[in-house]
């Protein structure tokens, strides 16, 4: 089905429309379309509206910088040897010549120095994955921190939490094919960390290094999965991600005009794709930057990977680095039992722990929807203040995050900050359990008290900074009715129902079935929604406005809020327009 | 044959006698002592005017006897720790190192002494240098040729460099870090930053394994390997950073924080700049 644009109309003028002369495009498009259908395919995609807010580009980033992954990652298998045969280097970087490695090391030197933009494309590669991770990372946080993973989008939100443990597989995967100095001692961590499964620990490490370590396979096997199949896996839950979000059609702030079964925004072409289309010139402009002026991973100054060497500042990329942190702080506890070494020291940090804090981010969306039991859709975001458990659980969760980050490099802390080594594992090891605590009540009373301001605005006003003198002599500020619109966009939120607990038996004194879950559950919404604020009931609205009746009347002839400067002689003072606040 | 034969027949009809053994232990021993005089390594004796020894001795009096004690024996404090350590037979090198890099005399007791100012005339050190060596044998200053790259040739220089950077990721970065720029100790410690230090002090520090480094004897590390050891350190300066800006030498700690500040924040930044421009025919701010 084809429709000839070209003999419609496309003025209002008195004249008639003559039919133009289809261009050679149209042509092509033409054609292209009797036969592949692509109009009825790309009109729904094209008219496809996407609100417009800062936070909702983020996952933009990382799908950009994984095209420049894609891009730039083509251009170094071109050259990249992954073998680990070895060899005596005789190439460009005098400093090595002469020294045996790996063809993975040589071949990576070769990029590195003889191949023309090699050392670029290298760089450039290796920040488009730093840059990958951490916007999945802070995309994660946003949709979390909004609500965003309601219902109905639980399953694109487990989507894109395998889209980040394969990214920072695929991430790890790649840091460890250089085959250089630091690669080799991340190599040698992952060994320990399989090492300290129980029992079939060295079995496990023996298939996967094709022997004692570091055998002669790794490398070959690391970069298949670093070439094909997790890029393929990535691919694959990146277009599920995206159909998703187009299917499921993108959440929006609330705000008049705004609700649960509309978008506002803009469609897709011309608006979005110019925008998007932008962003990854953008982004890709960024990584080539860094790739440019920044120094990343000198593996020439590392050498080849040797067992037997290590190197102060040893280190993984930053997405590891809280299991290196957690490494770093566990306590050296082992148990000795029946001939059989339990390396707790190891597999507590290494094994357990990553998962489990992984987990609880995962799972707190499921957990939330057993405590409220809310089957409803939701496509309108909610403030993070106006989840204030829920934001202080992230805050709390990115304490930790951001602790055992420090603990991972508590080297450089030490040399950097002149503090000890030993101190910072000391401070660490409590800083972790008390410092997400605290972060967690002081977020969560911010939250409320935000909460707590909002409500004043929709009752008294927003402040306008304008002290009175009453004839009496007393000063009070001057509050001001708050627009329309910015009072809808305040109250444009669902009250929190706290679950109430039914009785655990009936009259008959016979046990309700469930209702240990259903204790649970009701301690749990007491906890997390309890000491919510919640927004005035429209009574309390009415009451209000007659309050502040005065100020309407003065109100009533302008065509904007109230400046405030009504009530005192700036007007008379200060003939000069004053901008007005947009309140 | 008979005119040759003579003296040694007459030696030899002197062979049992009962001094004989003794006399030959005798010619033994300062063979060997003279042999070890003319061969061993170059004590401090050069300068070892008495001269010399003595102004040291005085500076060492006054700077140094605290924590040494008066004839450089060393002071132990009054619960058993070591306040100075013996410095007998640390030789020469030792004081250079020590005093030429600033670290002696120390301000005050601690798990690290950390390079500062230095406090002496080149001659004062020598003079301090010189009374330490009188103490007992050790190690003496080295000489530029030890450690000059001078006469190497462009070749001779490439292999010194390759030799030298296998042996310092051998022994040196588990420390000092990759490209020299120091490491972090337990309880405070820590290995230096030895990018730019001179040849002279990296090379002394090999020598006489100062605070808790190792010590490279020569017999561990030979004369020329020390020196493609400093080749090595020479040529990681010497060289452009390929890359771009280094970040400070510190490996993916510092390459994470620049992906976060740098790159994150410049990409939030984007965004918001993108979102902020709606398809308005104004340029105003879109309302929210």
């Amino acid at each position: 089905m084809s429709l000839d644009t070209s003999k419609i109309a496309d003025t209002n003028r008195g004249t008639p429309a003559t039919a133009k002369k289809p261009n050679k495009a149209g042509a092509v498009a033409g054609w292209a379309d009797d036969r592949l259908s692509l109009g009825t395919l790309t009109k729904a995609f094209a008219r496809k509206v996407f609100p417009d807010h800062w936070s909702f580009m983020l996952g933009e980033i990382a799908l950009w910088s994984f095209v420049v992954l894609l891009l730039t990652g083509v251009f170094l298998t071109f050259w990249f040897v992954p073998s680990m045969s070895e060899s005596t280097y005789q190439g460009s970087y005098t400093q090595l010549r002469g020294v045996q490695m790996s063809d993975a090391y040589a071949s990576t030197l070769h990029i590195s120095f003889d191949v023309r933009g090699g050392l670029l494309v290298r760089q450039m590669h290796h920040w488009a994955a730093m840059l990958f991770i951490a916007a999945m990372f802070v995309h994660m946080m946003r949709t979390f921190v909004t609500g965003a993973f309601r219902k109905p989008r639980e399953l694109n939100w487990i989507v894109g939490s395998l889209l980040l443990l394969l990214g920072i597989l695929e991430g790890f995967a790649g840091y460890s094919l250089p085959d250089d100095l630091l690669s080799g001692t991340g190599m040698r961590i992952a060994d320990g960390l399989i090492k300290a499964t129980p029992v079939v620990g060295t079995y496990m490490s023996f298939f996967l290094f094709g022997g004692e370590f570091p055998g002669d396979v790794i490398i070959p096997r690391l970069y298949i999965l670093h070439v094909l199949l997790i890029p393929g896996l990535l691919l694959a839950l990146i277009g599920a991600h995206m159909l998703l979000l187009v299917f499921h059609k993108h959440t929006q702030w609330p705000g008049p005009g705004r609700t649960e079964k509309n978008v506002v925004g803009y469609p897709m072409l011309p608006v979005y794709a110019a925008k998007a289309g932008g962003f990854f010139f953008m982004v890709f402009g960024v990584t080539a930057l860094m790739g440019a002026l920044l120094s990343i991973n000198p593996i020439w100054k590392y050498g080849p990977y040797d067992p037997s060497k290590v190197t102060a500042g040893s280190q993984p990329d930053w997405y590891m680095g809280i299991a290196e942190g957690l490494l770093r702080i566990m306590p050296n506890w082992e148990t000795h039992i029946w001939g059989i070494t339990i390396s707790w020291n190891v597999m507590i940090p290494g094994q357990i722990l990553p998962f489990v804090l992984f987990g609880m981010i995962i799972g707190w969306p499921f957990l939330e929807a057993w405590v409220t039991g809310d089957k409803r859709e939701h496509h309108l975001l909610q403030r993070p203040r106006n989840a204030p458990t829920r934001t202080a659980f992230l805050a709390a969760m990115v304490t930790v995050y951001g602790l055992l980050w420090a603990a991972g490099g508590n080297d450089i802390l030490a040399t950097h900050f002149h503090w000890s080594l030993n101190s910072i594992t000391y401070f660490m090891r409590a800083a972790v359990f008390i410092l997400p605590a605290i972060v967690f009540y002081i977020t969560r009373r911010w939250c409320i008290g935000l909460q707590r301001a909002d409500n004043d605005r929709l009752l008294h006003g927003y402040e306008t900074g304008i002290i009175m003198r009453s004839p009496e002599g007393a000063y009070s500020e001057r509050h001001l009715p708050i627009s329309e619109e910015r009072a809808y966009t305040l109250t444009a939120r669902q009250r929190d129902e706290v679950h109430e607990l039914h009785p655990a038996v009936d009259e008959n004194g016979v046990a309700a079935p469930g209702s240990r879950s259903d204790q649970i559950r009701a301690r749990l919404s007491q906890a997390m929604f309890g000491d919510n604020v919640q927004k005035p009931t429209a009574q309390e609205l009415e009451e209000a406005r007659h309050h502040a009746e005065h100020t309407h009347e003065l109100e009533a002839g302008l065509a904007h809020p109230a400046s405030g400067h009504e009530f005192d002689d700036h007007n008379l003072r200060d003939a000069e327009d004053v901008p007005l606040r947009s309140h | 044959m008979r005119l040759l034969n003579r003296p040694l027949g007459r030696l030899s009809r002197h062979r049992r006698r009962p001094l004989a053994g003794l006399l030959v232990v005798l010619l033994g021993l300062l063979l060997t002592g003279g042999l070890y005089a003319v061969f061993s390594p170059a004590q401090a004796s050069q300068d070892n005017s008495a001269a010399q020894i003595k102004q040291g001795r005085e500076l060492f009096l006054a700077g140094c006897s605290f924590c040494h004690g008066q004839n450089g024996q060393g002071v132990k404090t009054l619960d058993g720790n070591q306040l100075g350590p013996p410095l007998i037979g640390v030789g020469a090198a030792a004081v250079d190192f020590q005093v030429g890099t600033g670290r002696m005399p120390a301000v005050q007791p601690g798990p690290q002494i950390p390079r500062k100012e230095v406090s002496y005339t080149p001659d004062e050190i020598a003079a301090l240098a010189a009374f330490v060596a009188s103490l007992g044998p050790g190690p003496a200053i080295p000489s530029p040729e030890d450690y000059s790259l001078a006469g190497l040739s462009d070749s001779e220089l490439q292999q010194a460099v390759a030799r030298g950077g296998q042996i310092f990721l051998s022994n040196c970065s588990a420390c000092h870090n990759f490209e020299g720029s120091g490491g972090a100790m337990p309880k405070g410690g820590y290995a230096p930053r030895i990018r730019g230090v001179p040849a002279k002090y990296i090379y002394e520090a090999m020598l006489t394994g100062p605070q808790a480094m190792d010590n490279f004897s020569n017999g561990n590390l030979s004369p020329a390997e020390k020196r493609d050891v400093i080749a090595y350190l020479q040529s990681l300066q010497d060289n452009p950073d390929f890359g771009g800006f280094g970040l400070g030498g510190i490996g993916p700690v510092s390459e994470g924080m620049f992906a976060w500040l740098f790159g994150i924040g410049s990409l939030v930044g984007v965004a918001t700049w993108i979102a902020a421009h709606t398809a308005r025919t104004s340029k105003t701010k879109a309302e929210m």
